[in-house]
């Protein structure tokens, strides 16, 4: 909590440097967060493909594996999302939305799965190759909506937008709010993030990833395997990050579009350290930066601050609790020291 | 369409291989000294925009191309003092911290470019300079010996990185600070002066290729102009096992397949943009797989350093 109050104090300081009214932008931000119903909803619409990046980047990193491949796993999982229904346009909903989730979680966790195995069976650094795979996934749509996804309409009227064709209606996820974008998938976000807490601490595999993370000497004269462990993990990764781009594509756009992901594979790993990656202390901390996304366009349109001043404080922000998180596990640890004494 | 293997082809592909292999040695080079310390920078690609940005800006404003490569310099070793704080004296787990350096420069250089200029201009970048007599060879002399300066300066730089880690007594700690940062301490050598000399030094020179992007190769900015140059540059450091010879091997097989992907586009080779566009990153996990020098790597790579934990 710390690091945002100290990154939005040098936000502001940047802002009188740019000659811009701090008080202000951060008025305006505040304001388009929470100001109106409208939007405080789209707030929690962003919160929720944030928690579900955040969910796997959990995951990830309780076995000490670095996933920065968010971005190019919710687009997989975006891909399948378009690419299933469209496909099986005729299958009723209570059918279509699940196997769409289902399909759209399996394409992320290839996307997991084959930087996981590299690692796992290479060795080959996850960090470099997952940022590997954000690029290749991104061409990928490209090439895809560009080609066989693209929307026939565009194509009759001859505006060749980089968008598929509307989703079949039934697929559509149900609003909760009448005339606003929250969608049935914030609950299923919410409910997921209690099965990751319960799948990290009551069950082995979960016990079992935690001490990969924790001590990976230790687990493996203990008869853990762990390069199986650190596969797995970034699999589940991509799987719920994957997931993150089904709810953005069956519950906010109903189509495949350019731009989709919105940063959120990076913006889901500073949720995650702000939650302590613990998965319900990620429920507020997405929530958190649901609003700082929303408040930075209104910000952008009230004051003329570009919002990319809330991606330089996000990274101010992982900064200083990338210190901050080291320092006071070091802490704990020379207090168990002590006590040992 | 003209055919991919005529000689003027295919020495215009390895004129533009050159050009692009600059931001590439100057970046991968950098992280090859911070990683012989035992810090691997991930912020590297963050570092070039910023330093892209800060070069272009200074260029535009001024008309000094000197004084913009000079900016950039000073962007990346300040962005390098940050680093070094956050990964060396708060140790930091460095993947992370990195990506937190990234975040910033990426957003950072948007912000200011969005703010000062607003719409993408270009500059008149460095121009090539022909070095006599070498430059009148036929075929290798507008290939290698008419070019920018600062891409001399990124050759240059191969053979004296590699003379400063092997051959003199600073690089001999950098390497042992590297290597077994207890018995550097137990020897009077200052592991996290090392370090932040190592960090600082290496990002200052992303700083510089991240100039050699915006007032040597393209000569304009726009948000997020590195496209990941920066992290491909991380790999190659991986890719050329830590030793400046095979980083200069891997900038230079990365450049040759942008170079023929760049030219196969000019030329309306029939493959789809995002293919072509996707080669250099498939290549990356690639070259990532194969790299088999791992008996290179600086032992206490991406470990802080604690008295007394070892």
């Amino acid at each position: 909590m710390a690091g945002v109050v100290v990154a939005l104090v040098i936000g502001a300081v940047m802002l009188v440097i740019l000659k811009a009214d701090p008080v202000a932008a951060y008025a305006a931000l505040i304001r388009g967060a929470v100001g109106s119903r409208f939007g405080l909803t789209q707030t929690l619409v962003k919160a929720t493909p944030l928690l579900l990046v955040g969910l796997g980047i959990c995951i990830a990193f309780r076995a000490n594996v670095i996933n920065i491949g968010g971005e190019g796993q919710i687009i997989a999982g975006a891909l399948a999302a378009a690419w299933f229904p469209l496909t099986f346009p005729t299958w009723p909903g209570w059918l279509l939305i699940p196997s769409t989730m289902v399909m759209g979680f399996l394409a992320g966790s290839i996307w997991g799965f084959v930087p996981g195995i590299l690692k796992a069976r290479l060795r080959v650094n996850e960090i470099l190759s997952t940022i590997m795979m954000n690029s290749i996934a991104l061409q990928l749509m490209n090439l895809l909506l560009q080609g066989p996804l693209m929307d026939p309409a565009g194509v009759k009227a001859r505006t060749f937008l980089a968008q598929s064709a509307q989703l079949p209606a039934q697929v559509w996820l149900p609003r909760l709010v009448p005339r606003t974008l929250l969608h049935a998938g914030a609950i299923v976000a919410l409910v997921l993030a209690v099965v990751v807490y319960v799948f990290l601490w009551r069950t082995t595999i979960g016990y079992n990833i935690r001490a990969v993370g924790l001590n990976p000497h230790a687990s493996r004269y203990s008869g853990i395997n762990v390069p199986t462990y650190q596969a797995l993990s970034l699999t589940l990764a991509g799987g719920f990050a994957g997931l993150a781009g089904v709810m953005e594509v069956i519950g906010v756009q109903h189509r495949l579009l350019e731009g989709l992901t919105s940063g959120y594979g990076f913006t889901g790993i500073v949720a995650a350290l702000l939650g302590s990656l613990h998965p319900l202390g990620l429920i507020p901390a997405s929530i958190l930066f649901g609003g700082l996304l929303v408040g930075a366009d209104t910000m952008q349109r009230a004051v003329q601050v570009p919002s990319s001043l809330v991606t330089a404080l996000l990274g101010l922000v992982v900064l200083f609790v990338s210190g901050s998180a080291l320092w006071s596990r070091k802490w704990a640890a020379r207090q168990r020291r002590v006590e040992d004494t | 369409m003209k055919n991919l293997f005529s000689l003027a082809v295919m020495s215009g592909i390895l004129n533009t291989m050159v050009s692009l292999a600059t931001p590439f040695l100057y970046a991968a080079l950098g992280e090859t000294i911070a990683q012989s310390a035992g810090v691997v920078n991930l912020g590297v690609d963050g570092i070039m925009l910023l330093s892209a940005f800060a070069a272009f800006y200074v260029a535009l404003t001024t008309g000094s191309l000197w004084l913009g490569l000079l900016a950039a310099a000073i962007v990346g070793l300040l962005m390098g003092l940050l680093m070094s704080f956050v990964s060396v004296t708060l140790k930091a787990e460095q993947g992370v911290s990195g990506i937190g350096l990234y975040m910033f420069g990426l957003g950072m250089s948007s912000l200011l470019f969005k703010i000062l200029i607003g719409t993408v201009k270009t500059v008149q970048g460095f121009p090539p300079v022909a070095i006599p007599f070498l430059g009148d060879i036929p075929i290798l002399g507008p290939i290698l010996f008419r070019n920018a300066v600062p891409v001399y300066g990124a050759f240059l730089l191969v053979p004296l990185v590699w003379w400063m880690l092997e051959k003199t007594t600073l690089g001999l700690r950098i390497k042992s600070v590297g290597q077994n940062p207890a018995a550097a301490d137990s020897l009077g050598i200052s592991v996290d002066r090392i370090r932040y000399f190592s960090v600082c030094l290496g990002s200052t020179l992303a700083g510089i290729a991240g100039a050699s992007l915006s007032i040597c190769l393209l000569n304009l900015f726009q948000d997020n102009l590195t496209a990941g140059q920066g992290f491909i540059a991380v790999a190659l450091v991986y890719f050329g096992g830590w030793n400046p010879i095979g980083v200069m091997g891997g900038a230079i097989l990365f450049s040759v397949v942008n170079s023929l992907q760049l030219w196969m586009q000019v030329l309306g080779v029939k493959i789809p943009s995002s293919v072509a566009v996707m080669l250099p990153y498939l290549l990356t996990i690639a070259a990532l797989t194969i790299t088999v020098n791992r008996m290179r790597q600086p032992a206490a790579l991406n470990k802080p350093f604690e008295r007394g934990e070892n």
